[in-house]
């Protein structure tokens, strides 16, 4: 590998894992999502490091050259996250539903009551 | 089976404030010892404040979450306060309540666990013959397929298995406020699991009018949505043990 592109590699797999670092330091992303892009950074500065090994996985895979390998597994990790988000998307989805609908629930239960415990002028209810 | 005063209607609602009110009284009229509980979909308008004048419970959703979740949020609600039949009918008018003491009387009398109310089954009377709706012709399309294929699965004759009006006992409330109800657009889907589940089904004739303004939760691209959604949950139910 060229020296000029293995510091190139290597700025970009170090920032990126300081970048994740940093965001998970300020919380703006939790660890549990972190791992992912984590894992992404490190294989990055491993496959700089260790030049061979990503030859290894070209001849493995078949493909024409390790610039070919590199764009195979940056798909499939865009594919993998991806799926990945969806399913977090589809678990927030189902908990926001169960929110509001315990939101609407207790809200009705607050106002009957309200309404037993206030003379009937008093109304809790606002017109939207 | 002797339910006494807890039955309750429940009827979600997305901007109908002009509509709800006459539908309250409808139920009401036809079954006045029922219990009526509008669940307000996140609707824009007024229609909270038109269901609590017309004398109903409301339960009001922060945001629009959809049909499915709103009737899901009643199915929560009457299982906890322990009610021990439902109906469940839409808010725009379109399901005739003079057919809610039939439906709730097929659950009553113990003959199903749920009933279906069909506007394709011949009805008592043809006085209202004129005004029964008629879907458009892919919608038609759409029922018969289902229809079909539902039937098919679960060896019974479902001649209306996109129909919203529908009564059940307290023990498919406790299947369907589970996190088991596909609450994306149930339909077909959930008849063939509560069977899966040994559920008693029955079908009853009912009329329904047409939609007066056109409004639907099929429409634009949604119908296309729908189609896929409906063939892959049953797809995924079949292949559950």
């Amino acid at each position: 590998m060229p020296i000029r592109n293995k510091v190139v590699a290597l700025v970009v797999g170090l920032w990126m894992l300081l970048l994740i670092v940093e965001l998970v330091r300020r919380r703006k992303l939790r660890e549990e999502y972190s791992w992912l892009w984590l894992m992404t950074g490190s294989v990055i500065l491993l496959l700089t490091l260790w030049f061979d090994l990503l030859k290894w996985i070209t001849q493995l895979v078949g493909a024409v050259s390790p610039s070919s390998t590199i764009f195979l597994f940056a798909f499939l990790f865009l594919v993998f996250i991806s799926l990945h988000f969806s399913v977090v998307i589809s678990k927030l989805t189902d908990r926001n539903k169960e929110l509001a609908q315990r939101h609407a629930l207790l809200e009705l239960e607050v106002h009957e009551l309200k309404k037993k415990n206030l003379p009937p002028e008093e109304g809790v209810l606002s017109k939207k | 089976m002797e339910f006494g005063n807890k039955i309750l209607v429940i009827i979600p609602a997305y901007n109908e404030e002009k509509r709800i009110a006459s539908v309250i009284r409808g139920v009401k009229d036809h079954l006045p010892l029922a219990e009526v509980l509008i669940v307000d979909d996140g609707s824009h308008d007024k229609t909270r404040w038109a269901v609590i004048e017309a004398g109903a419970k409301v339960l009001s959703h922060p945001m629009n979450l959809g049909y499915g979740a709103a009737l899901q949020t009643g199915y929560k609600f009457a299982l906890d306060k322990g009610y021990e039949a439902i109906v469940q009918m839409d808010g725009d008018g379109q399901h005739d309540p003079s057919f809610v003491p039939e439906l709730f009387g097929v659950v009553q009398r113990g003959e199903a666990d749920v009933v279906i109310g069909s506007r394709f089954l011949e009805t008592r009377s043809t006085i209202l013959a004129d005004k029964i709706y008629q879907a458009p012709f892919v919608r038609r399309l759409g029922m018969r397929v289902f229809g079909t294929i539902t039937s098919l699965i679960i060896q019974q004759k479902i001649t209306d298995s996109t129909s919203g009006y529908q009564a059940m006992n307290c023990k498919v409330l406790e299947w369907v406020s589970s996190d088991k109800f596909p609450w994306d657009y149930p339909d077909a889907d959930v008849l063939i699991m509560l069977h899966r589940a040994g559920f008693r089904i029955k079908e009853v004739p009912v009329h329904m009018f047409e939609n007066r303004d056109g409004k639907s939760m099929h429409s634009g691209w949604r119908p296309i949505y729908y189609v896929f959604k409906m063939f892959l949950s049953i797809m995924v139910t079949l292949m559950r043990k």
